[in-house]
């Protein structure tokens, strides 16, 4: 077996809470308690949790953009954790970020050819309008959109430059955190596919993030259940959904609406009972 | 209820809420076109759609909410209220909100007042309305509200010493403290996570039935509405394009856009690409004349240029050139047919 | 949507463009507000046109003026409003009129010099603050806080009494002493910025925090800056106001506005026209830069133009 594309092993990180007594000092927030996780490579690796379960900070610490307090964060064979940020170029060539907000992931001042070159010139590479051009087209957005400005776009379409944003480096890892969650019904699905389409073409490993199981259950075969700060479960996606173990997973699976259960007659009790019930 | 009796002139005696030829506009652009909208006593209804599709504004109208210069035509008629909401100056729909027609918003974190104990605003909501004799009456009935939305003993605590789904749940208890005819709920789970999300529509449910008030449900989630509501209407840039029975609409779509969203959002089908709509939602007033979804129809046609006729009744129908077949009208031949053959 | 810190955070929200929309707000409110928006507001207008007025003044002042605003007459000294002189003239007979045009460029001069210094100063100070940990940060806002609680004029007054008194020296002092300001509402604006998903894109794909600041973070906060200079400027016109009357600003003869009115007072009974029409200058001056900030508020925060 090759070495994992990632592998993170009991990762800590606690946030000093501000003082609120002059004799004690406050009790620190423990974000992660202790996460372990291997992502192989080519994997799409899900992970899903509610909000404040700490699944944005390990994202953050897995693209070194965040100390870890205690732990280790290994890609691709280099452990990152204590790396200076002069000495982790190959991981910022090699590992990019889509985010949630369509709105806040793009600067609203840069036209888009020049956000999507960005990561291009910042690690010295040409920026051509060829490339550019050629990430616009791979994202499904017409050449003359790199003229524009983002507020000029509806959420899908800036939720593909950011796409393009991330892939114009060539990374082997692609991160992507709640990449959906802000968007459309109707334009969700166009983003999925070419989530999905990019990673099988290029090759990528995938880590998506999710409050959404469903969404995950789609897009990953792999998935890592969080909850305050540690992963409960972990497994083939259709297995933890279909028979869920940890009772924490138990409660988000039952607690989902679906159009399915919806249809064939479930309720809002039906919904509350696997919350209560566990 | 005895208002109806004298007043003929109320909406129509078996509907809440009856909407009327609703058209909210904002300078010279139309964001919500001739809508048309009725809740029965005890009926919930769901009302679903995109960005832009124009369900909050349709809320908003009918609370007579909307922002200042934005402007709604048509008629809002609500059981027992003997004037039209659309024109009614702010005294008057002052006295209705709260009472007879109470909200609850998306965002639970600004709803209440940071500065005020949570049981002295359920109180405070009660008194406004003088539906309760007294404040000592007042406080006993929130303590009891806070006790049916499971939050006991929270009575006198500050908003932000609860969380989002406990904020949600005291909205909930000072939309519900009136037993209104009409619960208004915009996307009020959105915001929360899916464990709290469970809790709080089964408490609005709860809340709904033990009143018989009617609930007009927004949201652009379906499997939310298909869990909780009996009839729906889908929305698209600022019309009705489809409505009926919630199992109806969902499992045998005629608009195409209705189509397209059921199979859009179907992520647990096996296929590993999404059936998808092409395009994307044109920002709110920018949609196209004659069906608004024709620009991103795969079976538009010239004549979708004209605006598409309403087929079938005033509950139940779609505004479509070209619906999607009627898949039980279909079942129904066939087993005809085979029947035949026999 | 937040409410902290009052007028800091709204303005600081208008930094980012677009405020941290509240999904509800997202779903139909977009074009309502974007319309509501692109109204021109009155503030806007009617400030534009008075800044544009004194900077046209100032202009043709370069060129023309009624009469040599220095030139002393004594025949004509306290000479009444008449068609020669449009404003009447002073004490030693110099037109009113071509002083008051004069003056204009030093109120300019003053508020271009004391802003310019404020910005130079406050701008990257407010950004570092915003983009430094803690104790760098915390270091610069108390150094901030205590130099907001030293009186301007007073500063302004040790200046002048350490490198003697002139408009220059007086309005580098005011523009020190209005860098807190500065610093303090452009640190909220970066801090909202250094918040957003783009900073953390650039940070994935490797950029340094300099280059972030200048590609990412200035831009955004351009409004702030703008907003804040106008409101400074005003500021600053009042306290060389100020200054040249207690005889601390610009030595005479250049005419100052300031220093008009400090010699109008042994007249202020029997000729109070030489009072009035500088006075009306200067307040005429500070409610246009103010009535342009107020404006530039608003036209950057659309959030705020729907709360009207």
């Amino acid at each position: 077996m090759t070495e994992p594309a990632i592998q993170v092993t009991d990762l800590v990180r606690d946030y000093p809470r501000p003082r609120t007594s002059l004799l004690r000092a406050s009790p620190p927030v423990h974000a992660l308690r202790g996460v372990s996780l291997e992502v192989q490579e080519g994997e799409r690796f899900g992970i899903v949790g509610e909000s404040g379960c700490g699944k944005s900070t390990l994202l953050r610490i897995i693209a070194a953009l965040d100390r870890a307090t205690s732990g280790q964060v290994v890609v691709e064979g280099t452990d990152i954790t204590r790396l200076p940020e002069r000495r982790l170029r190959f991981l910022r060539e090699n590992l990019q970020l889509v985010f949630q907000d369509p709105m806040s992931s793009l600067d609203p001042r840069m036209r888009v050819r020049d956000i999507i070159a960005e990561p291009l010139v910042v690690q010295g590479h040409p920026a051509s309008g060829e490339r550019v051009r050629e990430l616009l087209d791979a994202v499904g957005l017409s050449a003359d959109a790199g003229d524009r400005y983002p507020h000029q776009f509806s959420g899908g379409q800036r939720q593909r430059i950011s796409i393009a944003r991330a892939l114009a480096p060539r990374p082997r890892i692609l991160i992507a955190d709640e990449p959906v969650s802000a968007l459309d019904v109707s334009v969700r699905a166009q983003v999925l596919n070419l989530i999905s389409d990019l990673v099988d073409e290029l090759n990528l490993t995938l880590i998506f993030v999710s409050h959404d199981l469903s969404v995950v259950k789609h897009v990953c075969s792999r998935v890592a259940v969080m909850n305050a700060g540690q992963i409960v479960e972990t497994g083939p996606t259709a297995d933890v959904y279909a028979a869920p173990t940890h009772p924490y997973t138990r409660r988000l699976v039952s607690a989902i609406p679906t159009l399915q259960r919806a249809l064939s007659g479930a309720t809002t009790t039906d919904l509350v009972k696997g919350v209560l019930s566990t | 209820m005895s208002a109806l009796v004298e007043e003929p002139e109320v909406a129509e005696q078996s509907d809440v809420l009856a909407v009327r030829g609703l058209t909210v506009s904002v300078r010279d652009k139309v964001l919500v076109e001739d809508v048309d909208l009725t809740v029965g006593p005890g009926e919930r209804v769901g009302l679903i759609g995109e960005s832009g599709s124009g369900k909050s504004l349709t809320a908003l109208s009918v609370l007579g909410l909307l922002p200042e210069d934005v402007h709604a035509k048509g008629s809002v008629r609500l059981a027992g209220i003997d004037h039209d909401l659309i024109g009614a100056d702010e005294r008057q729909l002052a006295r209705i909100r709260g009472r007879d027609l109470a909200m609850v918003f998306q965002e639970p974190m600004t709803a209440l007042n940071p500065t005020m104990r949570v049981g002295d605003q359920i109180a405070e909501a009660m008194l406004i309305h003088r539906t309760v004799p007294n404040r000592r009456a007042a406080r006993t009935a929130a303590t009891a509200l806070l006790d049916r939305v499971q939050l006991p003993g929270v009575a006198r605590a500050y908003p932000h010493q609860l969380s989002g789904g406990q904020r949600q749940r005291v909205v909930v208890a000072i939309a519900l403290a009136n037993d209104p005819a009409l619960l208004i709920c915009d996307e009020p789970t959105t915001a929360l996570d899916v464990t709290v999300q469970a809790m709080v529509l089964d408490l609005i449910l709860q809340g709904v039935a033990a009143r018989e008030s009617a609930l007009l449900f927004i949201t652009h989630d379906l499997a939310v509405v298909a869990t909780i509501c009996q009839r729906v209407l889908v929305m698209y840039g600022g019309r009705v394009v489809e409505s009926g029975p919630v199992h109806e609409v969902f499992t045998n779509p005629r608009h195409r856009y209705t189509e397209g969203l059921l199979a859009a959002s179907d992520l647990d089908s096996a296929a590993h690409r999404l059936p998808t709509i092409p395009g994307n939602v044109p920002a709110a007033g920018n949609f196209p004349t004659g069906c608004v979804f024709r620009t991103r129809c795969a079976h538009a046609t010239d004549i979708c240029t004209t605006t598409p006729p309403w087929t079938g009744s005033a509950s139940s129908g779609f505004a479509c050139h070209h619906p999607a077949p009627d898949l039980v009208a279909l079942e129904t031949r066939r087993s005809s047919r085979e029947v035949a053959d026999d | 949507m937040n409410d902290e810190g009052g007028s800091v955070s709204r303005g600081a929200e208008s930094a980012l463009g677009v405020p941290a929309s509240d999904p509800a707000g997202r779903l139909d409110g977009p074009a309502v507000r974007r319309t509501a928006g692109r109204r021109l507001n009155p503030s806007l207008v009617v400030g534009g046109i008075i800044v544009l007025v004194i900077v046209l003044t100032a202009l043709v002042s370069f060129v023309w003026t009624p009469y040599d605003a220095t030139l002393v007459d004594p025949a004509v000294r306290l000479a009444k409003p008449s068609w020669s002189h449009w404003f009447g003239t002073d004490k030693f007979g110099r037109d009113l009129l071509s002083q008051i045009m004069v003056g204009s460029r030093t109120t300019l001069f003053v508020g271009l010099v004391a802003v310019g210094v404020a910005a130079v100063i406050g701008v990257p100070l407010g950004i570092l603050a915003a983009m430094t940990r803690r104790w760098s940060s915390e270091l610069i806002m108390r150094a901030n806080d205590l130099l907001l609680a030293f009186p301007a004029l007073l500063l302004a007054i040790m200046f002048g009494a350490v490198f003697g008194a002139s408009t220059l020296t007086a309005m580098v002092a005011i523009g020190i002493a209005t860098v807190p300001s500065f610093a303090r509402v452009i640190r909220s604006g970066a801090l909202q910025v250094m918040r957003t998903e783009y900073v953390l894109a650039a940070r994935a794909a490797g950029r340094r925090p300099f280059p972030i600041a200048l590609r990412h973070v200035l831009p955004n906060v351009t409004s702030l800056i703008t907003v804040q200079a106008s409101v400074s400027f005003a500021i600053a016109v009042l306290a060389e106001a100020a200054l040249s009357f207690l005889g601390y600003g610009t030595p005479p003869p250049t005419p100052s506005w300031g220093r008009m009115l400090q010699e109008s007072q042994e007249f202020l009974f029997s000729a109070p026209r030489l009072a009035v029409f500088p006075g009306v200058a200067i307040a005429i001056a500070v409610l246009g830069f103010n009535l342009l900030g107020d404006g530039l508020r608003d036209r950057f925060d659309p959030k705020l133009e729907d709360r009207r």
